[in-house]
């Protein structure tokens, strides 16, 4: 090759060739991992009711990856028989399609919270998130105290729903303009609720201490849905590998 | 680069013809057993291609001539431990309480599912041992509001209170204070009447003002909380004359639970739990030292 003159010596003599050669043979090895995940069809298995985050479940799972909860919680129970007995059904990638970037989270410190929605009562929440200690004394959580007393950010509501269907969240145009109601209307005390269930099916209204809605409630919002949209109930290991 | 290949003088081995600045290396082959090794597992990784899940074929891919699978090996594990517990729990979910109870084997077994589905469960809130905290009832001191027989404690917790389940135990008690219904200085004389239920003698209470409570008691809590303050259990209001309160017995935390009345939500465990677990924890939660 190149009149016997592109040798051993030559890649080894050549730093900048010696890179992108290397950065060739390691991508072919990466691409041959990688890419049969997008073209195989259970890579995400199909199941029924995985929606896309509310407006206040989305801002609460901001608070989520702002706040590091990823560093001591994981959102993924493994297939492993105690993880299943003690937080229920494996989880599945279908569950976080729609999280970008996902939460599954390598740490345990705190217990795993991939079904924790439905679990404890908001009340659990916000007293927990506001004071661990007070319900679990042995518990190492922090104290989030001030999410309770800092509003949620609602102005860019919308530009968050459009960013999240730029990289393949499913997002109505409907849900897009109605981003600000339905953010008030899951979190503000007397909201007409109709629409956004009609939107987004088992929201859980969070009615927080204070008017308005606070980055506490948006958390606790998220929360609550963690692991509720599939209903297991009606899915098999067989039907989740067709 | 000089690539003349020449006999070390020292060790009688070629060299690779590599020179860095006079330092040469020796070409010495591998050694046998570690280059047989190498090929051994290059041939088991073909091996392996067809015994496991490997290759991409497009939208599918190579499941294995085992048919290996971790989610299927999973689902076996759990049927494993499902059916060598079988014996157990089915007979703990068939049986009554009392014929539980006769078996001390069977007991043995409802108190350990209990104790463990109680630790992962119910602790969170109403704290080891069942000892209750501000808002979560304590389980082991009796003061039941929806009642502590163990089978009104297997209701509640199949379906929860205020949970959305349709049949949830649901209690409403009328926002005094924040829908106007009483005045916050007639809120502070229904306090100092109730507190005299559970604390005597009261020193910072004027007379006039607990005898003015009473007597607003009479006209809107009696219907629910009743004459003695024993409280209803058909309607989960809770005793006043007690020694313990859900939301505290301090004059503030009473004034503001008439006020804006906390309603606590516990979620219905039918979803999540089995028959037997409810049970189990039904007699475990009876027996923490408050059940009737």
């Amino acid at each position: 090759m190149f009149g016997g003159r592109f040798t051993h010596g030559m890649i080894e003599r050549n730093a900048m060739l010696l890179l992108v050669l290397s950065l060739i043979v390691v991508s072919i090895g990466g691409i041959v991992e990688v890419v049969p995940l997008f073209t195989i069809e259970t890579t995400v298995e199909h199941v029924k009711g995985v929606r896309p985050y509310t407006p206040l479940e989305l801002m609460g799972r901001n608070i989520y990856v702002r706040e590091g909860c990823y560093l001591c919680h994981s959102q993924q129970i493994r297939g492993l028989r105690d993880e299943v007995e003690r937080y229920g059904h494996y989880s599945l990638a279908a569950e976080s399609m729609y999280d970008h970037p996902f939460q599954w989270g390598s740490k345990r410190i705190g217990p795993d919270l991939a079904r924790v929605g439905g679990k404890y009562s908001n009340d659990w929440h916000e007293a927990h998130l506001i004071n661990p200690q007070s319900l679990v004394p042995e518990s190492l959580m922090p104290s989030y105290s001030f999410l309770a007393t800092t509003p949620v950010a609602t102005e860019a509501i919308a530009e968050h729903l459009r960013t999240s269907r730029a990289v393949g969240v499913p997002y109505t145009d409907e849900q897009i303009a109605n981003a600000s109601a339905d953010l008030q209307a899951q979190g503000a005390p007397n909201a007409d609720t109709t629409a956004l269930l009609k939107r987004y099916p088992k929201a859980n209204i969070v009615i927080g201490p204070n008017a308005d809605i606070s980055e506490l409630d948006a958390l606790v919002a998220y929360l609550q849905v963690l692991g509720t949209m599939v209903n297991f109930a009606d899915t098999s290991t067989e039907s989740l590998q067709q | 680069m000089p690539t003349k290949i020449e006999k070390d003088s020292l060790t009688g081995t070629n060299t690779t013809g590599h020179d860095w600045d006079g330092v040469r290396e020796l070409d010495n082959p591998l050694p046998k057993w570690w280059l047989y090794t190498w090929l051994v597992c290059i041939a088991w990784a073909f091996v392996w291609f067809v015994l496991y899940p490997s290759i991409p074929l497009g939208t599918t891919y190579w499941h294995g001539v085992l048919g290996a699978s971790t989610r299927a090996e999973v689902d076996r594990d759990v049927a494993a431990v499902t059916a060598r517990r079988a014996g157990v729990m089915n007979k703990i979910a068939a049986e009554p309480y009392d014929a539980i109870r006769a078996q001390p084997a069977l007991l043995e077994a409802a108190q350990t599912a209990g104790r463990i589905g109680f630790a992962n469960n119910c602790q969170p809130c109403h704290g080891a041992g069942g000892g209750g905290a501000i808002g979560y009832p304590a389980l082991a001191a009796g003061a039941w509001i929806w009642g502590g027989r163990v089978e009104d404690i297997e209701l509640t917790l199949q379906h929860g209170i205020r949970s959305g389940d349709p049949d949830a135990r649901i209690g409403q008690m009328p926002r005094f204070g924040a829908d106007g219904i009483l005045t916050a200085p007639q809120i502070e004389q229904v306090a100092d009447y109730v507190m005299t239920l559970y604390q005597t003698p009261r020193k910072d209470a004027a007379e006039a003002d607990v005898k003015a409570g009473a007597a607003l008691y009479a006209e809107n809590c009696v219907a629910c909380h009743g004459e003695n303050a024993k409280g209803n259990r058909e309607l989960g209001a809770p005793a006043l004359a007690s020694r313990v309160h859900l939301y505290g017995g301090a004059r503030e935390q009473v004034v503001a639970q008439i006020t804006q009345p906390r309603l606590g939500v516990m979620p219905a465990w039918n979803q999540r739990l089995d028959a037997a677990t409810i049970k189990s924890l039904a007699l475990y939660v009876h027996d923490l030292g408050g059940g009737e």
